[in-house]
């Protein structure tokens, strides 16, 4: 900084069409270049934390929802897991593979959303309204197993609150069949792209080694060419039954950033087959009746499951005491849950790792230097979820 | 990495500041005086036989009946192992003071800012330590647990009943 040089700033959001969220950046400039930012957040903070401490288990899962609201299935899925790893639950092959599908199709959706956006930042909206066809399909599939479109409030502990029914498999063969398509298409339109390339390779890089000292985590990791995911490093759900690759980049740039998002969205169209083709037959919830609310019909005509059902969402159930910290790979990261349990009927503390609060520290370092239109592709390419960041 | 391994070591290098060791939960635990939180982390960052090089999470917990009510949590990684560690300190209402990590992890900075933001632990020489989330001119810390989530003056909500 020049402090000699007359700097213009420029305020960056909070609600501006390019920061797709609500959150800002005080932007230094020197001509169109940019010297210094600034980011401020928290326009969106709803105390989920706090919430959580005062909520019975049972009743957290809608807040997971909104975090990553474009991934939510995986968010509550996670949570799931997290209290079943505090139970010492085990689900079955069933459950694991029935969780697996949900999680892969809203990684694909997520990934979608943010390269049809990076798009859109450097001027092809046409793609963005194509592949957005397809996500409408994916929440055609939550709406069949759970009721929900995007704050999907998603399965139970122990499994899921029904089964996969006919049509949902059905859509699921169908989005299966339909979207290698629309990918081929969408990446006719981009991946080879002249200006697109021009506009995307060497803009807002990131060395491996910055990478990992801001805690980046997810495609963003692996564009700056680290393997790190946690699918692979500590397999949940039975994601070790499974094989599938691990796109890495090399520079770290937006370019890398789209291709690794790309690349995934097929790894997880293949393991979203090959889950369906080999889910195993059974029950889509594992015996935990002080978890698992009963069947609604019980509810209804037997006392027994009336008190169940009651003491569940009431959370006068037995919690054991402990502390566990569980973390699943995230649309955008390795999304993290801290639970410590006192005994009682909420969690004593509940901290959510969120993967965009993290890495999105390091905006400043990647777009000093550059133009302000690089830095809005940079910003799109990083895929930052204002719910997520402000929890 | 076996467990053993990082006990011995730790115990080695920190030998009288490490008040409590955890192996039964599902991360191997330490507990150390707050004094020494800086040499362990960048020992356990720096040690080549270590090489926790990833901060996953770093957050604070308010336990209101403890003699050291306040504490943070790391919790770190050895990516090449595929090896978790959690460290805690614990510290006192009246002197909230730790020193902060933001200069061996990028990533601290805004963990220690969301820390200070929520549970008013100060972090000792952080570059830039003030209010991420809330407003600036709040004058209290809202995750500390004697802060209700509702204002209890209020009369016309009752959640007594309904699992709050």
């Amino acid at each position: 900084m020049d402090e000699t040089k007359p700097y213009t700033t420029l305020n960056l959001g909070p609600t501006h069409p390019a920061t797709h969220g609500i959150f800002q950046n005080v932007l230094t400039l020197d001509g169109e270049q940019i010297v210094d930012a600034e980011q401020t957040i928290g326009y969106i903070h709803r105390a989920f934390e706090k919430i959580a401490e005062h909520r019975p288990y049972y009743q957290i899962t809608p807040l997971t929802d909104r975090l990553n609201y474009c991934s939510s299935p995986i968010n509550n899925l996670g949570w799931h897991m997290t209290v079943e790893k505090l139970l010492g639950v085990k689900t079955s092959k069933r459950v694991d593979y029935m969780r697996i599908i949900l999680m892969e199709l809203a990684r694909i959706t997520d990934h979608l959303v943010c390269n049809s956006v990076i798009g859109v930042d450097s001027g092809a909206l046409t793609g963005f309204i194509y592949v957005f066809q397809e996500r409408e399909k994916v929440y055609e599939i939550y709406e069949e197993v759970s009721g929900a479109r995007l704050t999907t409030n998603m399965g139970r502990v122990g499994g899921f609150e029904r089964d996969f029914s006919l049509k949902a498999v059905k859509k699921i063969h169908e989005f299966l069949d339909h979207l290698p398509n629309v990918l081929h298409e969408f990446e006719k339109l981009l991946l080879r792209n002249r200006i697109f390339m021009d506009r995307t390779i060497g803009v807002g890089p990131i060395s491996g080694e910055r990478a990992l000292n801001y805690g980046f985590t997810g495609p963003n990791l692996r564009a700056a060419g680290v393997d790190y995911d946690v699918r692979v490093m500590s397999p949940y759900s039975s994601y070790n039954d499974f094989e599938f690759t691990i796109p890495v980049g090399a520079q770290g740039d937006t370019y890398d950033r789209f291709c690794v998002r790309q690349e995934e969205i097929w790894q997880s169209l293949n393991l979203v087959r090959n889950a369906l083709e080999n889910l195993p037959e059974g029950n889509f919830h594992v015996d935990v009746p002080q978890f698992y609310l009963p069947p609604k019909e019980e509810v209804y005509s037997k006392m027994e499951a009336l008190i169940w059902h009651f003491k569940i969402v009431m959370g006068e159930i037995e919690v054991p005491v402990g502390e566990v910290f569980h973390s699943v790979e995230g649309g955008n990261g390795e999304l993290g849950f801290y639970l410590i349990s006192d005994g009682g009927r909420t969690p004593f503390r509940l901290h959510f790792r969120r993967p965009g609060f993290i890495y999105y520290q390091a905006y400043p370092e990647m777009i000093r230097g550059g133009v302000l239109s690089d830095a809005i592709l940079t910003m799109s390419s990083m895929n930052v979820i204002a719910g997520e960041l402000d929890a | 990495m076996e467990n053993s391994f990082i006990i011995d070591k730790l115990y080695k290098a920190f030998g009288q500041d490490i008040l409590r060791m955890d192996t039964t939960s599902d991360i191997l635990s330490f507990t150390v005086a707050s004094p020494v939180i800086h040499e362990v982390i960048q020992f356990l960052k720096e040690d080549e036989n270590m090489n926790f090089i990833f901060l996953t999470d770093l957050c604070g917990v308010h336990y209101p009946d403890r003699g050291l009510p306040l504490g943070v949590v790391y919790h770190l990684h050895n990516l090449r192992e595929n090896k978790r560690l959690r460290i805690k300190t614990f510290i006192t209402l009246n002197h909230p003071k730790v020193a902060t990590v933001a200069d061996l992890f990028s990533s601290a900075n805004w963990m220690e800012r969301e820390t200070y933001d929520f549970y008013g632990i100060i972090f000792e020489c952080h570059p830039n330590l003030k209010r991420i989330l809330n407003v600036e001119y709040m004058d209290f810390f809202p995750m500390r647990k004697e802060y209700p989530l509702e204002d209890p003056t209020r009369e016309d909500k009752d959640d007594r009943y309904f699992g709050r």
